[in-house]
């Protein structure tokens, strides 16, 4: 296996003792087929085991390791270290979050939004188990199929340039899954999750930069999710001016 | 305590080429009021009369006029195609299990502009 050497130029900031980040470089050796994730990784176990981030699968499934890597939101699992050779990689935490120490961001603010969407199955009329379960034909799946892909990484945040000027906007990811449920046919909960998608910082804060979608490791289309919502979310207006709501 | 790192409110858009195309493409928006204004102008002098409407016909002849309907009538047709071009993100069209390209949605749009701009200009009198 042949070998790449690069410089990973990694963030640092540990709470207790910076007043601000600062970066530290560490030249690695890695193998050709290494994930800049190994690359940390190696760093960790090899040279400097207090380096804070978070990863768990490897295989872009747990979205853990989104970070910026040459300014670009990334799973660290997913970007080779060739991509790199010979160069420097710098690697920070993702934007638009506060940071924790190093790697780590606070995602609480995500989480909480995330809960105001409510991204669940929603019955108004809850049936009993015996009259079975609630069918769905592969058309009806496909409507909304691509958004159950998101893995929470939050890469579509970091690259939001309006969650970076607007931290009140709920944001690329967790509107997704309010579009996700509302297109399910099992769901009838989108009159719930209307008071949050339709105030200004729901869909409407979203200026399509389509940023969310480029950078997006599962090619969930967070940016397309949002205009759908849009135009949902208008017709939803008009019915409710001329007294039909939906579901 | 967690660091929060500072985004400049002023220049966010220069931090990355894609921003700055974004920010481009919104500022064209300015160019389809300008133009609104304009047809609003048109309209009001039609109302007024054929001395104003002279007037308003004048008023477009002028050479800064010519310049300012040229580069809108560029940057509207940037405007048009970058929006069309996001068409099937924002309506995508599903039959049975299948989404229908992205290509044949945005290229109806451009059908669309093609026959009502075909359409005005037989009403208009041009052909």
């Amino acid at each position: 296996m042949s070998e790449t050497k690069l410089k990973l130029e990694i963030l640092r900031y540990d709470p207790e003792k910076d007043q601000e980040p600062h970066f530290q470089t560490y030249p690695v050796t890695c193998q050709d087929d290494w994930m800049v994730l190994d690359a940390i990784n190696y760093v960790k176990d090899h040279v400097d085991p207090t380096i804070s981030y978070r990863w768990s699968c490897h295989m872009a499934v747990c979205g853990s390791c989104g970070m910026m890597i040459d300014g670009e939101p990334k799973l660290a699992c997913k970007t080779p270290v060739r991509d790199y050779a010979n160069q420097t990689a710098r690697i920070e935490p993702l934007a638009n979050f506060p940071i924790e120490r190093d790697l780590v961001v606070d995602m609480s603010d995500f989480m909480g939004k995330l809960k105001r969407v409510k991204p669940y199955i929603i019955r108004k009329d809850e049936r009993a188990i015996e009259e079975g379960e609630h069918r769905q034909s592969p058309a009806e799946l496909m409507k909304y199929r691509q958004f159950t892909l998101c893995i929470n990484c939050l890469c579509c945040y970091a690259a939001c340039p309006q969650y970076a000027l607007i931290p009140e906007f709920i944001g690329p990811a967790a509107l997704t899954m309010a579009h996700r449920y509302n297109q399910d046919s099992r769901d009838q909960g989108l009159a719930e999750r209307q008071d949050v998608v339709a105030m200004p910082e729901g869909v409407w804060d979203c200026s399509f930069a389509g940023e969310c979608s480029e950078v997006c490791p599962k090619h969930v289309d967070p940016a397309g999710a949002l205009q759908q919502l849009k135009i949902a979310t208008t017709i939803q207006w008009y019915k409710g001016l001329i007294g039909m709501g939906g579901k | 305590m967690a660091y929060v790192r500072p985004v400049s409110k002023t220049t966010w858009y220069l931090a990355k080429r894609s921003y700055t195309v974004h920010m481009l493409q919104e500022l064209t928006s300015l160019f389809v009021g300008i133009l609104a204004l304009i047809l609003l102008w048109g309209i009001s002098a039609v109302a007024r009369g054929p001395e104003v409407y002279r007037g308003f016909l004048d008023g477009l002849a002028g050479p800064g006029m010519i310049v300012l309907l040229w580069v809108t009538t560029v940057v509207m047709f940037y405007h048009a195609i970058a929006w069309f071009s996001v068409t099937p993100k924002a309506m995508p069209v599903q039959r049975g299990e299948v989404f229908v390209p992205g290509s044949i949605i945005a290229g109806a749009h451009y059908v669309i502009w093609f026959v009502l701009s075909l359409a005005i200009l037989l009403l208009a009198g041009v052909f």
